[in-house]
């Protein structure tokens, strides 16, 4: 574990909302080594989003940090002066958003918003303007030179999304979040991005952290992944192990749920019953009882994050009683 | 981008046709016989039949429209009752004075405007964007003659520090009599482009792309002075391209409590004297003011803009 290049130690986070506290992030502990790629799976509002705006502090004005570190390289983030977060935010850590049609500014050209954001170096502006084309050659735009004088409406989106990865990796960033790059696109142009994406980390030797729900994108790029349910994290470990033998139940639901998954033409698409708790007014003990098939007395009580093996863990009292019987 | 100039003043001139057209067709329904108006009670009939002739008033009202539109062509807006003197000249001759009371006043405002809706909306909720929001609003709300009046009284007669009647000679002059009639005209589009520049600047600062900016760890004055303001100044440019044709009706009473030479007070004397020709000839001026300053306005919009260019 040496070699971690963001650890995040039992973050907590809330939004202050007139109905009171919005618990949007419980206890978040995970870590992302130098040249991995960890996937954050998980439904809408279960945390993801706020959680990578934790990172970079580009957050709401009402999210409060109640507990917790973001380390990056070792400094904790929450902590770090306004300028220390600026210096980072695309030059060590860049982000790839999630809708590729509203990522860039629509009244700028490309090239400008691609010099722009190298306002950390000193090279003359037509060096810059060089280092733009060719960066959007490597994402597969043809023709960058004459393209950089475009805007964004001019590009079509899958051409967006690529030029946003290309600007995020301009820096060479270590870490690269990417929140769900692929979902505003269709299938095809989806395989595309995540080729892409592979070969570049393989160039650039980045760690990314790459948020979807798609599970089979996840399985496809990721090393590792984090399971995240309504601000917590469920379960966490290589994909294999996740994928292969998950160990929490929502896991389980999840998988089955994939339209992946589904071998046979079903006439209804299964689906988790229930709904996700409210952040502002959470039950207690397990967060997922009320839609668990497998509730117990037991889970009444939080149950805590414990080692599966040597790289998995979850959060559910089956594993203790597993490991009891 | 040529094709749409071409296209947007052409449009201009179709609008202006229209507005023309109108106007003139609103003036011959008017009753009463204009050739009786402008030569009095007792004139002859030979002289009326003379000036029918000369006005083209016996020709049908299509050939009178024509006869009007060639004569526009050519900058022939007609002849003064009184004076005999050419309609455009003396229009011409007002017609600096206004324009440059509006655009002095708008550019002020304009400028001040576009700087506190910014400021404001990079503050939200704090202190000083209340203090701007309560200046905007009570600016808003004072009448430009009010203001008139207020600025004549405490700058002009009391302190003297600027002259109160008159548009000066030489650059200096004019610029110093302008100061008074282009606070009271421009106070309250201060307030009211500021209102504006806010509420875009906080819709467009909300958007993706300002947060992909903040990502890539630009600075927030140059977040927000260009790439938010680009964006959250295309309907202010709209707005003043309408207010300036707004203004050239309201400057009428500035230019009357200033006491100013230009187009409004030009319009009220000749009315009060039922001066037609010289009526018809400055709105119709007016009008195609308007009808540039809109197009002027759409233009800038496609420039700021590429999508609006692209659209077209």
């Amino acid at each position: 574990m040496s070699d971690a290049l963001l650890e995040i130690d039992n973050l907590c986070v809330d939004y202050e909302t007139a109905r009171g506290d919005l618990k949007a992030l419980r206890d978040i502990t995970f870590n992302i080594n130098k040249g991995e790629i960890v996937g954050i799976v998980g439904e809408s509002g279960c945390g993801k989003s706020t959680l990578i705006s934790a990172i970079l502090r580009l957050i709401a004005p009402n999210t409060r940090f109640r507990n917790g570190e973001i380390r990056f390289k070792g400094e904790d983030l929450l902590t770090a002066s306004e300028e220390k977060i600026r210096s980072l935010r695309g030059s060590d850590i860049s982000i790839v958003f999630q809708d590729p049609m509203q990522t860039h500014n629509p009244v700028i050209s490309i090239g400008n918003q691609m010099v722009d954001i190298q306002h950390r170096s000193k090279a003359p502006k037509a060096e810059k303007r060089a280092y733009a084309a060719k960066m959007l050659a490597a994402v597969g735009i043809p023709d960058p030179d004459a393209r950089l004088n475009q805007y964004p409406h001019e590009f079509s989106g899958g051409m967006r999304q690529r030029i946003a990865i290309a600007m995020a990796l301009m820096s060479e960033p270590d870490l690269l979040i990417a929140d769900e790059p692929t979902t505003a696109l269709d299938a095809t142009l989806e395989v595309q991005i995540i080729e892409r994406l592979k070969n570049l980390q393989k160039d650039f030797g980045c760690s990314i952290l790459f948020i979807s729900h798609h599970l089979g994108v996840i399985a496809e790029l990721c090393d590792r992944v984090v399971v995240m349910y309504a601000g917590a994290v469920v379960e966490s470990g290589t994909v294999r192990e996740v994928f292969h033998n998950p160990k929490h139940p929502y896991t389980k639901r999840l998988i089955e749920c994939d339209p992946g998954h589904i071998k046979e033409r079903a006439r209804v698409l299964p689906t988790i019953p229930g709904e996700v708790p409210d952040l502002a007014n959470l039950p207690s003990g397990c967060i997922f009882r009320d839609r668990c098939l497998q509730a117990m007395d037991r889970c009444t009580s939080v149950p805590p994050l414990t080692d599966i093996t040597e790289s998995q863990r979850a959060a559910c009292w089956l594993n203790h009683m597993e490991a009891a019987e | 981008m040529v094709k749409y100039t071409i296209k947007r003043f052409g449009l201009a001139a179709l609008i202006l046709l229209v507005a023309v057209t109108t106007m003139f067709l609103m003036i011959r329904a008017v009753p009463g016989d204009p050739v009786s108006i402008m030569l009095g009670p007792r004139a002859t009939p030979e002289l009326k039949a003379i000036l029918t002739a000369q006005m083209a008033l016996d020709q049908p009202i299509w050939r009178q429209l024509l006869i009007y539109l060639g004569g526009l062509l050519r900058g022939d807006l007609g002849v003064d009752v009184f004076s005999q003197r050419s309609v455009s000249d003396i229009v011409f001759q007002q017609l600096p004075y206004t324009l440059e009371l509006i655009l002095v006043s708008i550019g002020w405002s304009a400028m001040l405007g576009i700087a506190m809706g910014a400021y404001a909306a990079a503050h939200p909720n704090t202190m000083i964007d209340r203090v701007t929001a309560a200046i905007s609003v009570s600016f808003i709300a004072a009448p430009a003659f009010v203001v008139a009046l207020l600025t004549l009284l405490v700058f002009a007669v009391k302190l003297q520090w600027f002259p109160a009647i008159g548009a000066g000679e030489g650059f200096a002059d004019r610029m110093s009599h302008l100061v008074l009639p282009s606070i009271a005209i421009g106070l309250s589009w201060v307030g009211y482009i500021a209102r504006l520049v806010r509420a875009s600047m906080l819709e467009v600062m909300g958007e993706s792309h300002i947060r992909t900016a903040r990502a890539f760890g630009l600075s927030e004055p140059r977040i927000v002075g260009i790439y938010a303001l680009r964006i959250a100044i295309l309907p202010v440019v709209t707005v003043i391209g309408v207010g300036m044709g707004f203004l050239l009706s309201s400057a009428v009473f500035t230019e009357i409590v200033f006491a100013r030479p230009g187009l409004g007070k030009l319009v009220i004397d000749s009315i009060t004297t039922r001066n037609y020709p010289v009526v018809m000839g400055s709105v119709l001026v007016s009008t195609a003011l308007f009808v540039i300053s809109t197009a002027l306005a759409d233009l800038i919009n496609a420039i700021l803009d590429p999508r609006a260019r692209a659209d077209l």
